[in-house]
Formats: structure tokens, sequence, C-alpha cells
């Protein structure tokens, strides 16, 4: 296992992320990639980490690593998990490939007391430049794909995502937002700015009725 | 077959493993699913590598329809390597230096534990068809009685293929506690319909082959050799796939330039075939054959826990890793997924991986590089996780 993923040097957003996370505890990351950041928990901060990942190549890197990973999909896998199941369920750079996204969302917070959820900000300035002067769709750094071959079908903005957890009465507990040079800025500390500079964007959830 | 009923302990010079046999239900009776209780009953099987002084490195390999405890030493009846010879023994992945392995012949088999060929005591004669209709937890529990017998309150691995998968689910089901991690690789977790159907066809080509004597062939110096070499013929092309069948053979004829208008094997993989079945009834014993089979089609696991399978795995402490290949349409990627979907929902640790393999079912038994290396990787995250260090097995 030694040395499989550099774990001191997670991808920026991974690495907010990770610093959501209080150690132990069970901890379910839904499309965890080749498994840096679920191995990066496991081993810095103890928790009992599992894995739903949709590439075959992705799920045997990681059962391949030692890590506790499935073949699956975020739209129709976590129907089967139990209520309260996790600690934590992390979604990070994969809310907006989701066929269902509000499902996923309100799915997560029914079998984890946390949901940690990052995503590119669709309403990034460089998105919005791209698509009012250029008049194409934007192709940028957090967003790397032609219309065409894009999986990112259910795009949204910072102030979108809000509006849907208040919609289905979720609390954000935290919020960070990343610029495109990867300086973090509280979200909530200006709502309309971090929509604007914010290229990506780390949510963490709990539902009403659970207190910290 | 010549292995008999009562053979004693003795060791394989050339080979790397041990086979044993022993007599097992001598305190208390195995009680089968169907009623019937065993005492004092044989149980042969083989041993690889040495119990550690903790007795933490066991590895139960359950073995499937056709297989039997000669997993890694080449087979005493036909003189080949064991069925899973790539897998198992010294430096190999389940590492002998590393692992006490131990794979032991099923109920109702025919390699020396209690089965239809054997003797039955009260009557002297071969079982045959007084033999009990047994069920895969039957298998499974006659295999934790030899594990009383050895002394492992717990194993660190119970791994197995096809009808080997079912037995390693129900070992989860049955005995958590004693399973640390468990590797079901092409099962499910019920036979199917379509899996029922292929064994009736076979079951049937036995029972119509005239020599089989409404299953008394062994009293009357028979063996329905035409018909179990059938069942194994169609048993056999569902291990395989359309491709690996077209790459191996495709429409080649069989050392002939033009077909002969007859009924001769003309083509390559009829003579295959007939090649397959010919041999297996060499070393396998058709009233065995119904046995086994009947056993797979009345395993459904979710039966006892009133149909939902996630009940037989509660609270349980086991870490799973489940394996499917992409052409297995016996065993096809779906179940295994069934058993992923009951595993979630009873939040237990589980890994799924489906493998890129165009060699059908038998593709657990052949070298399929991107099996072993996430079998392996299993395998050393396990040991890390437990904290078990059974040296580095070089």
């Amino acid at each position: 296992m030694d040395a499989l993923h550099q774990r001191t040097n997670l991808r920026g957003d991974l690495q907010i992320v990770a610093d959501m996370v209080q150690p132990g505890g069970r901890l379910l990351d839904v499309g965890c990639g080749d498994g840096a950041l679920l191995d990066h928990l496991i081993h810095e901060k103890g928790v009992d980490g599992r894995g739903i990942e949709l590439s075959m190549q992705g799920v045997n890197a990681c059962v391949s690593h030692g890590l506790s990973v499935i073949q699956g999909d975020a739209d129709t896998d976590l129907n089967d998990y139990p209520d309260g199941a996790f600690d934590y369920v992390v979604l990070s750079q994969t809310l907006q490939a989701t066929r269902a996204p509000r499902d996923v969302l309100g799915n997560m917070l029914r079998i984890g007391r946390r949901a940690i959820v990052s995503f590119p900000n669709f309403g990034h300035w460089r998105v919005r430049v791209s698509l009012m002067f250029g008049g194409r769709m934007p192709v940028t750094n957090a967003l790397p794909h032609h219309w065409f071959d894009s999986p990112n079908i259910h795009s949204c903005t910072i102030k979108d995502f809000i509006q849907l957890c208040a919609e289905l009465g979720i609390v954000i507990e935290r919020s960070v937002a990343l610029n495109h040079r990867g300086a973090r800025r509280r979200i909530r500390s200006n709502v309309a700015f971090t929509n604007l500079a914010g290229e990506q964007a780390v949510f963490l959830l709990t539902r009403e009725t659970v207190s910290s | 077959m010549t292995a008999p009923p009562d053979q004693t302990v003795a060791t394989l010079a050339n080979g790397p493993g041990s086979t044993e046999s022993t007599r097992l239900g001598l305190t208390a009776p195995l009680r089968l699913d169907c009623g019937v209780e065993f005492s004092d009953f044989p149980v042969a099987y083989q041993t690889y590598g040495a119990l550690n002084a903790d007795k933490s490195n066991a590895v139960l390999i359950c073995h499937a329809l056709s297989g039997d405890q000669y997993v890694g030493d080449t087979h005493p009846d036909t003189g080949k390597p064991g069925w899973w010879s790539l897998m198992v023994g010294p430096g190999k992945l389940l590492d002998s230096n590393r692992y006490f392995i131990i794979c032991v012949n099923i109920l109702g088999g025919c390699m020396g534990t209690i089965g239809p060929k054997e003797i039955n005591s009260d009557t002297g004669k071969p079982w045959g068809l007084d033999f009990p209709v047994i069920t895969v937890a039957d298998m499974v529990r006659a295999q934790a009685l030899l594990l009383d017998h050895l002394e492992i309150e717990q194993l660190f691995c119970v791994i197995g293929g096809s009808m080997g998968g079912m037995q390693v689910l129900e070992w989860a089901a049955l005995y958590p506690e004693r399973v640390r991690t468990a590797v079901p690789i092409a099962a499910a977790p019920y036979h199917s319909a379509q899996n029922i159907a292929f064994h009736e066809v076979g079951r049937q080509a036995i029972m119509a082959d005239p020599d089989w004597r409404g299953g008394n062939y062994l009293s009357e110096g028979t063996n329905p050799n035409r018909g179990l070499a059938i069942a194994r013929m169609v048993a056999h092309i569902t291990y395989l796939s359309e491709p690996a069948l077209h790459n191996k053979f495709g429409r080649r004829l069989q050392d002939r330039d033009a077909v002969t208008f007859g009924f001769d094997a003309d083509f390559q993989v009829e003579s295959y075939l007939r090649h397959q079945g010919s041999t297996f009834v060499d070393r396998f014993d058709a009233n065995s054959y119904l046995y086994i089979t009947r056993a797979m089609d009345y395993f459904d696991l979710a039966e006892r826990y009133g149909g939902v399978l996630a009940e037989a795995f509660l609270g349980c402490e086991t870490r799973f890793c489940v394996i499917s290949f992409t052409s297995d349409w016996l065993y096809p990627t779906s179940e295994s997924r069934r058993i992923v979907h009951a595993l979630n929902a009873a939040a237990a640790n589980v890994s799924f991986a489906e493998i890129e393999s165009d060699k059908g079912h038998d593709a657990f038994l052949l070298e399929e590089p991107e099996f072993w290396s996430v079998l392996s990787g299993f395998l050393n995250g396990a040991r890390e996780h437990f904290g078990l260090d059974f040296g580095n097995g070089d």
C-alpha cells in the first residue's frame, strides 16, 4: 500500500474535502476514481472507508490497492444502503454527471449523517465570459470537455446549489470556493462574489434534524 | 477412482500438498437439510503449507461441481495439474509459504468424502440413490466440522468460484464469525432457471443411459459413460463463451480437408467436446453428478431469510471481494451485482470488480492478470487491515 498515491499531495479540492472529515467513523466515497482520496482518508484520518466507482479500470485499480470499492453508479446504487449507514458520504466532482442530482443528494443524506459535495461552478467568470462574449459552450480547467463529449449533463452554479439545498431542507455546515489558482474562500462570506470568482465549490452538508 | 472410502492419512511424495482423510460426525452427527443425519463419515481433503502459531493464516478453497481437493497438486487419477494449480502453491497468489491452504472434497463428491459412490455401512453396498439429497449448506456444515477437527477457529479467507462461490456465500451466512474475508467468484445468490434447465438436461442424459441401471450401476458392474459424457459436454458449453469457442475452433475441421457428409466429428469443436466428455467419465461418478447438480439447483441463499438476501449478511464483519467476468453468461455479472447490493444493504464491507475477459465462466480457472491483481490487492489490503503478517511468502 505504501506510496501508491501521493498522500500528502491531494488535488486542491480533494484536500478541502479531506479537511472536512473528522477522524474515525464510516465513510462512503461515491465516484472515488483511482481511490486517492479514499486511500488518504483511511490512512490519515483512520476512517472505515468504502468506495463506489463507475469505471471498471478505476474499480480494479482501487481493489488492487486494497481499497473496499465496488463497481456501481451514484444514480442507482445508493438506493441499496440502509439509512444512516455512514458518517460521511462524499461526492467529489460527480454530482453534475449524475442523471438525477436532486435524488442523489437526497440519498446521500439518507444513508449518511453528513455529505460532502464538490463540483465545478458553472457561475465562474471564465464560464460566463466564454458564453457571453465567445458565444460558445465554455471549455475551462474545471470544465475541460466539449459540449458533445461532456459527461457533465447537470452543471450548476454555487447559487443554484445553495437554492437546491434550501428546497431539500439541507443545512450547509461549511462551504468553500476555490479560484483558478486554488485559493480558498468561504462561500457564505459573499455568495455573489464567490459564485463569480470560484472555479470549484465544496460543501459540507447535513440534515436539519441531525445535531452536530 | 482410486481413493478408497477408508483412505488413511497419506502424503504425496512429489507434491507440495498433503493428501488427508478423516472421519467426522463422531461426537455429534451432521444433520442435513433433508433431515438425514450422518455419523462417523469420511471426509477427504488436501492441505498446503503450515498453520501458523496463532492459527490466523488458514485459507479454505471451495471447489466447483467438477473439481475436487486436488487444487494444486497433480491429480492422482488424470495425471493433470490441479484445477487451480495456477493459483495455489509456493510463490503463487495463494501462496503455501504464507497461508495454510485447505481444500475439501465436498459432501456428495466422489474423491473420498461421503457420497453416492461410497459404501453405505448399513447395507454394505454403494449408497447409489439411497444417498440423501444434499445442499450447499450441508457441504459447508461438513467443512466447518473439519475445521473443528483441525482446531481452526477462524479462516483468514474462504474463496471459490462457481459452486465454490456459493459455498463461500453460505460460509459468510452460516459462520460469519469464522470468516475474516470471503471471495465468491463467478457466483450467484441462487441458481437461475436457465442454470437448473442445463443441469436437468445433464441429469436426463445420465438417467437415460441404460447402463445407469436406476442408479445401481456400481453394484451391477456397468457405468453410464455415454450419459455422463453428454452431461459433461452440455455443461462444458455453458462454461465457455461464443468468442472463446470461435477463437479456439471457429468452423475449422478436425484432421480433414472437407466435411464427410456423415455424423463423425467433422468439426474441431465436436472433437473437443467429445474429448471433454470421455475424459470426464474416467474421474467422475455419475450419481455424484446428479447429487451435486441438485444441490446447486436447490441453492437460494435468500430463502432461509424470508426472501431478503441482505438478511443473510446482517451484522457480518467479514470483508467481501465479489468478482465476475464480462463474458460469463452462466453466472453473469448481474448475479454478482445482486450479491453486492445485498451486502451494501447489510452495510457489509465489500469490494466488487468485473473483469474483462472473453473466456466465459471458466475464466476464474485461467490466467487472467487483472483478476489476479484484484484478488492479490484485496488479500494484501485485508492482511493490512487485520494487522496480520504471514511473512513475505518469498
